[in-house]
């Protein structure tokens, strides 16, 4: 044990914890892990299922109360108010301060909100913080039909969980499609046809325009774009996060819409650091946007930053994009890089699509060369090992559907539809 | 049909259910002997109850998985009903074991009341009046088909699952239930257990004893016939099998014990404890029940060699001697092959049990005790009986099901469970691989394992899950939301190896400045 001043994390999420935990594994250094949402790392991505009833709120923590002991990480659940980097101090709300050797922010994001009129009313709210769901679940018994703004992935995920408790949700979407800055059309569009299918009111091209209340401040309907009355007793504001950087916006640290980091997860301070969703690369990998709030990216750049910490200075360098996702029944799985509009001299796609089934699997090559640049899957799973290993090896379109089924990974037994795609594809290519 | 039309069907036929259960207590009351309509009814309307309801809970809905409610439903989340359903069905198991004269059984005579309402079922099948255990047979191999086909339509959407509850039920009713009262039809003078062939030691841990291999030597060529296959199992196919396959194919696709877990408990899968002390505990149980039946078995046959009448022409030296051989041979091959994949505690495990099983051995063998131990076999095997078979087996391991979950007696208790699993961590193609980095440690896999593996803890790592007790049941990877697991055979080499990270994070092919 050394008495040097502690490794300071601040928020317990999947960056700040991963951090803690590979730096643990690599050093004997203090390491405070501090966060004001809850004592213990609980998975975010799974508020929805405790909702649902599949799980309860301790199912979504990972590692048993006594892992933190035995590791010795030091945890406290406090709010971080703001830091000294010339002290090397961090300020907690309860007025005390904390000496620091290294200061990491993983501080995660926040909810939007436009300033729609109504938005601070009860039975409002975005759905990401434990204390959004606490909320939820008190206001539950009084919600017959919900609102639910904004047509992304937690937007969806809440429509879901809302319905799955017998309330009704209308879901307001502004494009002309569900999650239509991400998704080509024919995927969103199996997407539309499946949440209606699932009794969801779903309204396109829709927009918010205020909300209203009744005399207590209860929210009770809004009115769209169209100038439709919703009648409600609850509204899901859903409409994308930004960053959680608020308190920080007075210090010297550099910071546009997050805490700005170099590819070593540096920021302009010496000796404090920024992971996670409220990172924001000053020089964004090659074709991947500045700020990414997924999982999988905040946990790479926990483990990242632990090297620099403990060991040898790596940069942070994540592999080909994934990401992945469940709406309703349909699993999603996408790969590398597959545009929602591609421009035709850049990226070509090529999609198909079962005729009765949710599956729809869509393939993004080079016009020219035919490289695999990505691929979108809905209805099956795919094996990231394969992918990602095509991804960085320069295999071609023809290539990888011939040799689909080693990419694929679902059950034993499921049906293997290489040869429909196969013989669909070349239809369509061979001259 | 919306959800409140459907909610009253449903009660409709819980109604149905509760019907027949209380045509099948009926004959309790009235002592004298039932009339079969009653019977029939009962069985009738009991499975229609179940699938009636399983059906119009699950048809409005789209396929997926249905968890809904799980964790705040009083049945499936040991709320008041959750433990009316234990109490009554541990009570029940209670009676049929230790008091099965108040279900009508008489050990002389003809059999009164609930038994005896099995009469004619019996008759039909058998052409001999019911006991308390073709009773406990003909429900037991009910609940797997009714709660099957509950399965069957909650999982509509897998094929896995389909074809693996299709095989359960395909065993439970043919090979375990039908085919032995079959026999007895047919050969009414050869003893049960000579044509008892899904037997199989140490599931069946009488396999082995004198009366047993009695029965099967007396049975002519049908006994012979399961003596041959019974050793055929244990030897040649099972090892086989749980190679290429992993446990599952037995555990989870033929096991009659997995099939009720499957069926029935499967609304109470999510209840195993996920805590790493009861792992603990789960690992010290099973190398207990190892250690203990394979001595109980070694005693009887050191009994049975030794009495006047050993038919086998093996004496106890050459028995002993090559069981030594064996057992360390068995030891140092795992030692020497495999001990890099084993952590210490599993380590010790294995010298420890090594050394028991050889130490015992050679103690005998240097003694000449008449028994094992100076213990008869008689005692042990009493005891294993009531503490392994009975107690366990029946009241702990289903009664207790909406308490403690569906799969206690595979988890702690069955020695087969032991061997298979044994076998499934050293030396088998099965795993269930985890899909490079896709994994959000939501811990759906984790709260659904029947057998309280935590595998979100292997699937968050980027790991391989590759674990004795999984009995490969698929339900880990239905329920993971990110398509993350997948069971699968595959080769033996490489299946536990422990990435630094999960896959995606390309961080160690840069150099460093
Ligand atoms: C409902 C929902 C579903 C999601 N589903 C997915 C998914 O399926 N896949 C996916 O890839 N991503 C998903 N995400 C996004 C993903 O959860 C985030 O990208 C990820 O959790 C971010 O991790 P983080 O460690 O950067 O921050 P966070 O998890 O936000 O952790 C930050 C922590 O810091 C605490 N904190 C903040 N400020 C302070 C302060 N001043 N003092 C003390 N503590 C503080 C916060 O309370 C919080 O606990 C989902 C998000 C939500 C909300
Ligand atoms: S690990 Fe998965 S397959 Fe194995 S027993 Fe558990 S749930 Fe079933
Ligand atoms: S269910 Fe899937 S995503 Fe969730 S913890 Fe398990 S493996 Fe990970």
């Amino acid at each position: 044990m050394n008495d040097s001043p502690p490794l300071i994390i601040v928020g317990n999420g999947i960056a700040g914890t991963t951090l803690a935990r590979q730096a643990r594994k690599k050093s004997t250094r203090p390491i405070l892990l501090i966060s004001e949402e809850h004592p213990y790392f609980f998975s975010r991505t799974a508020l929805m299922y405790v909702y649902m009833g599949h799980l309860t709120f301790e199912h979504t923590q990972p590692y048993e109360s006594h892992f933190w002991k035995k590791n010795n990480i030091t945890l406290l659940q406090e709010r971080v108010t703001g830091f000294d980097p010339q002290k090397k101090e961090v300020f907690l709300a309860k007025g005390e301060t904390l000496a620091y050797g290294d200061l990491v922010w993983a501080v995660g994001s926040r909810p939007n909100r436009f300033g729609w009129p109504g938005e601070q009313a009860r039975r409002v709210q975005g759905l990401y913080h434990k204390q959004d769901l606490d909320q939820l679940e008190a206001w539950s018994p009084e919600i017959k039909e919900a609102v639910i703004v904004g047509g992304g992935l937690i937007g969806i995920e809440l429509a879901e969980m809302l319905h799955s408790r017998g309330k009704k949700v209308c879901f307001l979407v502004r494009e002309n499609s569900f999650w239509k800055s991400v998704l080509p059309t024919e995927d969103a569009a199996l997407l539309n046809q499946h949440i209606l299918q699932h009794g969801i009111d779903l309204r396109l091209n829709t927009e918010l325009e205020r909300i209203e209340t009744d005399e207590k401040g209860n929210a009770m309907g809004v009115v769209t774009s169209k100038g439709e009355r919703i009648q409600c007793q609850y509204v899901g504001l859903t409409a994308g996060v930004h960053p959680n950087i608020d308190f920080l916006k007075d210090s010297t640290l550099n910071c546009n819409r997050g805490i700005l980091v170099n590819r070593f997860l540096e920021t302009n301070l010496p000796n404090v650091y920024a992971i996670g969703d409220c990172a924001e690369q000053k020089e964004p990998v090659a074709g991947r946007r500045s700020i990414e709030a997924v999982w999988y990216t905040g946990r790479m750049m926990g483990e990242t930053l632990a090297q620099t910490l403990c060991e040898t200075k790596t940069a942070y360098q994540p592999g080909p994009w994934f990401n992945s996702a469940k709406f309703f029944d349909i699993e999603y799985q996408t790969y590398g890089q597959v545009s929602s509009t591609p421009k035709p001299d850049e990226e070509n796609q090529w999609f198909w699509q079962h005729p009765q089934k949710n599956i729809l699997l869509r393939w993004a090559f080079h016009p020219d060369t035919h490289r695999l640049m990505g691929i979108n899957s809905f209805g099956i799973r795919i094996r990231h090992e394969v992918m990602h290993d095509w991804l960085l090896s320069d295999t071609t379109v023809e290539t990888a559907l011939e040799n689909f089924p080693a990419a694929t990974f679902d059950p034993e037994f499921t049906q293997n539809y290489q040869p429909e795609i196969q013989a669909a594809f070349q239809h369509q290519f061979s001259h | 049909m919306n959800r409140f039309t459907s909610l009253s069907v449903k009660s409709l036929f819980t109604v149905l259910g509760w019907i027949g259960l209380i045509l099948l207590l009926l004959p309790l009351s009235n002592l004298s002997s039932p009339e079969t309509w009653i019977l029939l009814a009962s069985l009738a309307t009991l499975s229609i109850g179940v699938v009636g309801y399983a059906y119009f809970q699950y048809r409005g809905e789209l396929p997926g998985i249905k968890n809904n409610g799980v964790f705040t439903n009083s049945l499936s989340a040991r709320g008041v009903w959750g433990w009316s359903v234990g109490v009554l069905l541990t009570a029940f198991y209670i009676t049929l074991y230790f008091y099965p004269e108040w279900l009508g059984y008489r050990s002389e005579g003809a059999s009164v009341g609930m038994v005896a309402l099995f009469d004619p079922l019996s008759q039909l099948l058998n052409g001999q009046p019911a006991s308390q255990w073709f009773l406990y047979g003909t429900l037991y191999t009910l609940a797997i088909l009714v709660f099957g086909v509950k399965f069957l339509i909650k999982y509509r959407h897998s094929r896995y699952q389909i074809i693996r509850t299709g095989s359960v039920m395909f065993f439970q009713l043919g090979f375990a239930f039908l085919l032995p009262e079959l026999l007895t039809l047919l050969h009414p003078d050869t003893p049960y257990f000579a044509k008892d062939f899904k037997n199989m030691w140490p599931l069946n841990y009488y396999f082995f004893e004198d009366w047993h291999v009695k029965n099967m030597l007396n049975g002519g060529s049908l006994g012979l016939f399961t003596l041959g296959m019974g050793l055929a199992m244990i030897f040649i196919i099972s090892p086989i099998l749980t190679y290429r396959y992993g446990k599952r194919w037995y555990c989870s696709w033929v096991c009659g014990c997995g099939a009720l877990a499957e069926t029935a408990g499967d609304s109470f899968r999510q209840l195993s404890s996920k805590k790493i002390s009861v792992w603990k505990l789960e690992r010290w149980m099973i190398h207990v029940v190892l250690v203990f039946i394979t001595l109980t078995t070694l005693a009887v046959l050191w009994s049975f060699l030794g009495s006047p009448k050993n038919p086998t022409g093996i004496s106890r030296e050459i028995f002993s001697y090559s069981a030594i051989v064996f057992f360390s041979l068995l030891l140092a091959a795992i030692w020497f092959g495999k001990r890099n994949e084993l952590h210490a505690d599993a380590r010790f495990a294995l010298v420890g049990i090594g050394v028991i099983i050889i130490g015992i051995l050679c103690i005998q063998l240097f003694s000449g005790d008449r028994h094992l131990l100076g213990i008869s076999s008689y005692t042990l095997r009493k005891w294993y009986g009531f503490g392994i078979g009975a107690a366990f087996s029946g009241v702990l391991g289903v009664g207790f099901y909406p308490l403690l979950g569906s799969r206690v007696w595979c988890r702690f208790g069955c020695p087969m469970a032991a061997i298979l699993g044994f076998q499934q961590r050293i030396l088998s193609r099965f795993r269930i691989t985890t899909n490079g980095g896709q994994c959000i440690s939501c811990g759906n896999c984790s709260a659904y394992c029947e057998m309280g593996i935590d595998v979100r803890s292997y699937a968050q790592k980027g790991q391989n899950i590759v674990r004795s007790s999984c009995v490969g049941c698929g339900i880990c990877s239905e329920v993971c939301p990110r398509g993350v697991l997948k069971l699968e055979n595959g080769p033996v080499a490489n299946r536990t190896d422990r990435p630094d990270y999960p896959l995606g994070n390309l961080m160690d092919h840069l150099d460093a400045q």
